[in-house]
């Protein structure tokens, strides 16, 4: 079994990362009080935390921009359909019969064809629809000068709407993104990657079916893997 | 050691950092200051003059008029401007968007209460600041006529007679008046405005005896540990031109009195409450209920007046267990609330009104309208009481009908004194000069009253909550625009919630499979 520990992401890219979770989560959890769909921490609260999560997700935004422009790494974002084929057969039929991931992970290239797509959605259409209709929300009225002003061609219902469609949409990106994160190598490298940055990855596809061995047996097994390995035994 | 060091930085850190950034300084407490503004603006020291040395008033006085001649010999020029006040003149020129000028007020409007005054004068001028008013033939030109005591006597010893015309009581002691002679105090204005309707807290809600004597949970502004401001404090007057509307009469937005007279227009420490000033009203949410002492009559059905007489043909009322009285002969049936909240509507401070000469087109009759909506930039929501009753109606000419309620003497179509409705609207449709089909039922009416008065501390405003929520919020009636909180579109959240169950289901299925394939790998292999 041979493993290789590579540098994947940066120590900005996990702070960026890292950061933006803890804030969607945020919004997520107070957007939908405000939705009224339960009572957790008082409407007023929802909508004030809510609006300082906002407020802190967008100059994170502005700052991660900056950062993809002057490093590239908006590269890492283009499109390919290169493997995107092998890449679905492999979440459909691959991974359950522990075939090799079919992308390889490196610096240069740490996403596979699918994550491109759907990342650069995420950064084209959602995150822009939520910042949108977002500030809109948040200013469509706004104190400026002794008095409070309206830009009255906001149709807050529209605005709302799309707010709220987007919100959906999110909840559902996060289950699956949190799901994928346990199909790397082991259920926890891709997680370890986020937090110290590297991960161990196979240095050779050929060497992945190796379940029963010494040095797989003696890394650190989660939970999961436990259950799994007592129910072997 | 290092992993939990890169977590503490990667994860820990940041989280603080956002606490950090949460951490709100509009939350750290307000300092108390209603002592300092009470000395400032409330409480004020009144100026009371005492008039009796003056020898023009140490003489005996054949009747009202010479007292208001005495009055105007100094005060020269105030007379000519109780002509021109609606104190006096209950008639002025209004203009209504849609409908244009009209020449309205109690002379010849109606209300949902007493319904009118035409042909009653004698016994409804007891609140007219006159002597005299009997009816149409009256001079509304005659200073003479304007009554000075009813809202400058301080002494609280000047009374109106009933059925009088406004004359006062027989055998005052004048003397006694003249030393405390000052601007109006609550009690003069409370006389009239306390009683309206025909008793204590009657008409309004907000406004009753028991501002005199109440604290500032009643009342921040009147109370006697909030403020303790007077009527006119807040309706200030210049030559007799007083500040407020009362919409029940009042027509046009012009010379109203306003909250942001004294306070700012965004008061708020926070600027997404002052963003609400916008399109919603001061009162709406520092009025949370009214009525907070004793009940207001919330509806009165005229249908049933006359309806139950004593054996000896007169008038009878029954009172309910609370002491309210619930039926009276001469006026029909009543409800009555306590600790009301109001209803709420959109208001630009204009409204419409059902003149005696319009055709009722539908029912609930809005005796009067009040105008506004989402869209129009001068509209606010605003708290109303609405009182609900009902009204003679023509069924010949498809009119409201106004009934002579009372006359002095009996057989002239007083409907309090001879109980007949029949000969009461032919005597007041009579008087009005409009004409009467003699075939008379009673449809439903309603009137809006804005709520003004009975203002509560801050700490028992509204919260977000009481308007922000799915259902039964204080706002459940006014639709027409989206509310956070409340509005939502269904299919929309459908979709939603249908993603979020999609994603799981997936997510779930997909890691079973890979337990079960990883399991079966395993035994194969073995």
């Amino acid at each position: 079994m041979a493993h290789k520990k590579v540098y994947i992401y940066r120590l900005f890219e996990r702070i960026w990362h890292w950061t933006q979770a803890l804030l969607i989560f945020a919004l997520i959890f107070t957007g939908f009080e405000i939705h009224s769909s339960y009572t957790a921490i008082g409407f007023e609260n929802a909508v004030r935390y809510h609006n300082v999560a906002a407020i802190s997700l967008i100059i994170l935004i502005i700052f991660a921009i900056f950062w993809h422009f002057t490093t590239d790494e908006w590269k890492q974002y283009i499109p390919t359909t290169k493997n995107l084929k092998a890449q679905i057969n492999y979440y459909i039929t691959g991974i359950f019969k522990n075939a090799p991931h079919p992308t390889r992970k490196t610096l240069l290239s740490k996403l596979n064809p699918l994550q491109r797509l759907v990342y650069l959605a995420l950064k084209l259409f959602m995150i822009p629809l939520m910042v949108i209709t977002g500030l809109l929300y948040l200013f469509y009225r706004y104190p400026a000068k002794g008095r409070i002003e309206s830009l009255e061609w906001v149709n807050l219902e529209v605005v709302a709407l799309l707010h709220t469609l987007g919100a959906f949409m999110l909840v559902a990106f996060v289950i699956a993104h949190v799901y994928l994160i346990t199909t790397g190598h082991t259920l926890s490298s891709n997680l370890k990657a986020m937090i110290t940055g590297y991960e161990e990855l196979e240095e050779d596809a050929d060497g992945e079916d190796q379940h029963g061995t010494e040095p797989e047996q003696k890394r650190e097994t989660t939970h999961i893997e436990q259950q799994i390995n007592d129910t072997e035994k | 050691m290092r992993q939990f060091a890169q977590l503490f930085f990667l994860v820990l850190l940041p989280v603080t950092l956002l606490g950090i950034l949460i951490y709100d300084i509009q939350n750290l407490p307000g300092y108390n200051n209603l002592e300092e503004l009470r000395d400032d603006y409330g409480d004020r020291v009144r100026t009371v003059t005492d008039h009796s040395g003056f020898s023009e008033l140490q003489v005996e006085f054949g009747s009202a008029h010479e007292v208001t001649e005495a009055c105007l010999r100094c005060h020269e020029s105030r007379g000519h401007e109780l002509l021109n006040s609606h104190h006096f003149t209950w008639m002025r020129e209004d203009y209504i968007p849609g409908r244009g000028a009209i020449y309205y007020g109690k002379r010849n409007g109606l209300n949902n209460f007493c319904t009118g005054i035409a042909g009653s004068e004698a016994t409804c001028s007891r609140c007219h600041a006159g002597f005299g008013y009997t009816g149409k033939e009256y001079d509304f030109t005659n200073p003479y006529n304007i009554d000075c005591l009813s809202c400058h006597d301080n002494s609280g010893h000047y009374q109106k007679g009933r059925g009088t015309a406004g004359y006062p009581v027989e055998g005052l002691d004048y003397s006694r008046i003249f030393a405390a002679l000052g601007s109006p105090q609550m009690a003069n204005c409370g006389t009239c405005h306390f009683h309206s309707a025909g008793g204590n807290n009657i008409k309004h809600g907000d406004l009753e005896a028991a501002l005199l004597t109440s604290g500032k949970e009643v009342d921040i502004h009147m109370g006697y540990d909030g403020m303790h401001m007077t009527c006119v404090d807040c309706h200030q007057t210049e030559n007799h031109v007083m500040k407020g509307r009362y919409y029940g009469i009042s027509s046009s937005s012009h010379n109203r009195a306003s909250c942001s007279d004294c306070h700012t227009p965004f008061p708020h420490k926070d600027d997404l409450t002052n963003a609400h000033t916008l399109k919603v009203d001061c009162r709406t949410c520092h009025i949370p209920v009214y009525a907070k002492v004793n009940p207001t009559k919330m509806s009165w059905d005229w249908s049933t007046a006359t309806r139950e007489l004593d054996t000896t043909g007169r008038g009878i009322s029954i009172y309910n267990d609370e002491g309210e009285k619930v039926y009276f002969s001469d006026k029909g049936t009543f409800t009555w609330q306590r600790m009301v909240e109001p209803e709420y509507v959109w208001f630009n401070g204009t409204a419409d009104r059902h003149l005696l000469t319009d055709t009722v087109a539908s029912t609930p009759v809005k005796i009067n309208h009040l105008l506004g909506s989402y869209h129009d930039p001068s509209s606010r929501i605003v708290p109303v009481k609405v009182h609900r009753g009902t009204h003679p109606y023509d069924m010949v000419h498809g009119t409201l009908l106004q009934a002579k309620l009372w006359d002095p003497e009996e057989g002239k179509g007083g409907l309090w004194i001879d109980y007949d409705w029949d000969a009461a609207l032919r005597a007041g449709m009579d008087y009005l000069g409009l004409p009467y089909s003699g075939e008379f039922k009673f449809v439903e009416t309603e009137m809006s009253l804005p709520v003004s008065h009975m203002v509560s501390p801050a700490v028992e405003a509204l919260s977000c909550t009481d308007c922000h929520t799915r259902d039964n919020g204080r706002l459940a009636a006014l639709t027409g625009f989206y509310m956070p909180g409340r509005d939502r579109n269904l299919v929309i959240d459908m979709i939603g919630k249908a993603m979020i169950w999609l994603a799981l289901i997936g997510v779930i299925s997909h890691a079973s499979l890979r337990v079960i394939s990883r399991r079966r790998l395993k035994t194969t292999s073995a």
